[in-house]
């Protein structure tokens, strides 16, 4: 008891975790930022569509769980090189697992949650949070992924490696993106901008990798049906042969 | 029951980072935050009109490690809720095989 009084009092001088990758108001111009949520909106609603009655209801739980444990790792900045620090996004991670239509959905609503209650990112900048954290990740970081397995034989054998690349490379995207938005918003200039989140981001990304393949490793070992669950389609019950094919996308 | 309810143990990861990860991360400034400080546009990020957990804290439970494991469990919970109910709305039935 005196003990784990101990452990809860031992001071803690860092506490609040910061904003990541997350933009908050006032770095991005209206237009910019406008621009932004309409992406968003028509992305998720595209997802939405996408994702009707081609998701396994067993898939659902793995949604819960998935987006769960991105909410709690982006709360876990890493420190990197020069008095910068980084978190997870996920996106990569809940593509691989999820597919990038319910990967979308995931993203979104882990950012609108932060958004929302716990003022991390913008309002305003909820759109290009979304974009840059979420959809980079899951539309691009995806085809990525699926582009690298390909290269490498097969989703079975090329699947650490692949998603180690995807989830690097959708994190430069993302701090691209942001580059790109904060140019546009005549907030600062892309020659400065550029090279700084660049650079930055090559290193927070290692970290992104590192996590997204300790995920997927752990996953593999303990539950490895839970991988090929993006890639089932649901079987209707009382839904005979009638034009109801098994397509694999 | 392992079978049917893994998903249980998929969320107590989320809650055991939560609660024992997050008191430990660091609090430099992260990627976008630094480059905001190092370019010279930091200032021009605004604060919310509103807050509710403002940075992963309970405004009446202060800004210790409590006050942010607390912030953080509830965000877990809520985001798993929502993300289930919104999978479960979206997804067709099926029948179950296992």
């Amino acid at each position: 008891m005196a003990m784990l009084f101990a452990l809860v009092s031992i001071p803690v001088p860092q506490v609040a975790p910061t904003f990541g990758l997350h933009a908050p108001d006032g770095f991005l111009s209206a237009p910019v930022a406008l621009a932004m949520w309409l992406v968003a909106i028509v992305v998720v609603a595209v997802s939405v569509r996408r994702m009707g009655g081609s998701l396994d209801e067993r898939a659902v739980p793995l949604m819960g769980v998935t987006a769960a444990f991105i909410f709690a790792a982006q709360m876990i900045n890493f420190p990197v090189v020069g008095g910068t620090s980084g978190h997870l996004l996920g996106a990569v991670l809940a593509a691989i697992l999820l597919g990038p239509w319910a990967g979308t959905l995931v993203m979104t609503s882990v950012i609108a949650v932060q958004a929302l209650l716990f003022q991390d990112g913008g309002l305003l900048a909820m759109g290009a949070n979304i974009v840059n954290m979420g959809l980079v990740g899951t539309i691009g970081g995806y085809a990525i992924y699926r582009f690298m397995a390909g290269l490498l034989g097969g989703e079975t054998k090329g699947r650490l490696p692949a998603a180690a690349v995807a989830a690097w490379a959708a994190v430069m995207l993302g701090a691209l993106a942001m580059s790109l938005e904060l140019a546009a918003s005549g907030t600062t200039t892309l020659a400065v901008v550029l090279p700084a989140m660049l650079g930055t981001h090559a290193l927070i990304g290692i970290g992104e990798a590192v996590v997204t393949v300790a995920a997927l490793a752990l996953i593999a070992s303990v539950r490895p049906d839970l991988l090929t669950l993006r890639e089932r389609r649901p079987t209707r019950a009382a839904a005979p042969a009638l034009g109801m094919t098994e397509s694999q996308p | 029951m392992i079978r049917r309810y893994w998903w249980v143990a998929g969320l107590a990861v989320a809650v055991l980072v939560v609660v024992i990860l997050a008191p430990l991360a660091s609090s430099e400034p992260d990627g976008l935050e630094r480059v905001a400080i190092d370019t010279g546009f930091a200032d021009q990020g605004t604060t919310a009109a509103y807050s509710i957990l403002p940075d992963y804290s309970v405004p009446f439970l202060g800004d210790g490690p409590v006050s942010l494991i607390v912030a953080g469990l509830v965000g877990v919970g809520l985001v798993f809720g929502l993300v289930w109910l919104l999978g479960r709305v979206l997804a067709r039935r099926t029948q179950p095989t296992d």
